[in-house]
């Protein structure tokens, strides 16, 4: 077999510790121990691939998944997945969940006093295309208090889960919205120490891709693992 | 070079988001091999089971062969194999998924590594995926892993299933304590 191109290790400091006070249910769910460093193998540098036959073609507008439209302020948000070599990450999985525009989610366990919207469900998937390009359509999430501490706002946030490549480049992360007076005091955003790896998660408003009279763009890069400059011990 | 996206939890809803593609499934009628189910719990810190966590499955065929265009050796893949599980956790944290015993695939020096599973574990207060394996027990291979010999020999068997009945294994999530799970980085 041909030699494998392992994966860089993230440069510190730009992802969350396991162990984070201030978000106070890490305490009882991160590991004490410190986590084993173990050799990449062909396990870790393959992962699932999907197709377009999982995809429904409205599953990328999460405005035209029931017979209404939502109601809030509609939304295009799209970007390119690269991965830290700068290269587009074609034909990958983009998944997405967020809060409806009043800060609800249709879920069992959200108590939060704000109205459902039957119209929306607040889900969606898409792969991107050759250059590593996604697009969704939805409405603006609306903020909503949790009780981690006193008077606690998360700010507005779509999740976003991707696969990449490889079982290494999963990633689950959420993406903000510009000028959000609430991201400094957000233990999740704070989470991540440095300001530029933090920064990467607040898209920007995107006005090439406003549609006039019909809605708004906001864009959104995701940045995944890279492939290290030299292949890995031959398996 | 640009700076990874960071981690952030998948937070109370990620029923939400990822439910579509819940796969209990990995090996569909037509894939050989030897049929085993897997069933544990993840537990937190007091022991709990954690009722808004995600248990995601990745592995080779019984013939050691992943379903991704890097692995580019000869051996056969049925048809509809992705080897891919996503299991949530239940209201007391259990899961379960059935499959088959993957294959022995290439690890490092030019050693076969002993079967095994990959898997990541997401949760709410989890800012960032977990990622361990899943052994399995009495493998004569699980003595000369790799990957398993990087382990401190006193927390293998977190990593090793338990036999509970013929075909039915058990392994356990353990976050912290005295059996905490041993978790790497890759």
């Amino acid at each position: 077999m041909s030699k494998l191109r392992g994966y860089r290790k993230y440069r510190p400091r730009t992802q969350p510790a396991y162990d984070f006070p201030p978000y106070a249910s890490t305490a009882k769910r991160h590991p004490t121990r410190p986590l084993v460093i173990a050799p990449q193998t062909l396990s870790e540098i393959t992962g699932p691939v999907f197709g377009y036959d999982v995809l429904k073609p409205t599953d990328h507008d999460l405005t035209r998944q029931h017979k209404g439209e939502p109601i809030g302020e509609r939304i295009i948000v799209s970007g390119r997945v690269l991965d830290e070599n700068g290269r587009p990450v074609p034909r990958t999985l983009v998944e997405v969940w967020q809060a409806n525009a009043a800060g609800r989610y249709p879920h069992k366990t959200d108590q939060h006093d704000a109205p459902v919207d039957p119209n929306f469900s607040g889900a969606g998937r898409t792969l991107t295309d050759a250059k590593g390009r996604y697009r969704f359509v939805t409405v603006r999430p609306g903020e909503y208090p949790w009780r981690n501490h006193y008077n606690a706002w998360r700010p507005a946030h779509i999740h976003f889960s991707l696969f990449g490549r490889a079982f290494l480049t999963r990633l689950v992360t959420q993406m903000y919205f510009p000028g959000d007076p609430l991201l400094p005091l957000d233990p999740m955003y704070m989470s991540i120490p440095d300001e530029r790896a933090r920064r990467r998660l607040v898209s920007q408003f995107d006005l090439e891709n406003t549609v006039p009279e019909h809605a708004l763009a906001y864009r959104f890069d995701i940045v995944l693992r890279g492939r290290a400059a030299t292949p890995m011990e031959r398996p | 070079m640009l700076i990874a996206s960071g981690s952030q939890t998948v937070g109370p809803y990620l029923h939400i988001g990822l439910t579509w593609l819940n796969t209990d499934r990995i090996a569909g009628p037509g894939v050989k091999g030897e049929r085993v189910v897997i069933r544990g719990r993840l537990l937190d810190g007091d022991g709990t089971g954690v009722s808004d966590g995600l248990v995601e499955i990745w592995q080779a065929n019984a013939a050691g062969k992943y379903a991704h265009p890097d692995d580019r050796r000869k051996q056969a893949l049925e048809k509809g194999f992705r080897g891919f599980g996503r299991i949530p956790t239940d209201a007391k944290g259990h899961f379960r998924f059935s499959t088959v015993k993957p294959g022995r695939v290439p690890g490092p020096a030019g050693k076969l590594q002993a079967p095994h599973l990959s898997v990541t574990v997401f949760m709410r207060g989890l800012l960032r995926q977990l990622s361990t394996r899943i052994y399995f027990p009495g493998d004569p291979a699980n003595a000369q892993d790799r990957v398993l010999q990087r382990v401190p020999a006193a927390r293998r068997a977190t990593l090793v299933a338990r036999r509970k009945a013929r075909g039915v294994l058990e392994w356990n999530i353990v976050l912290q304590g005295k059996d905490e799970t041993v978790f790497f980085d890759f």
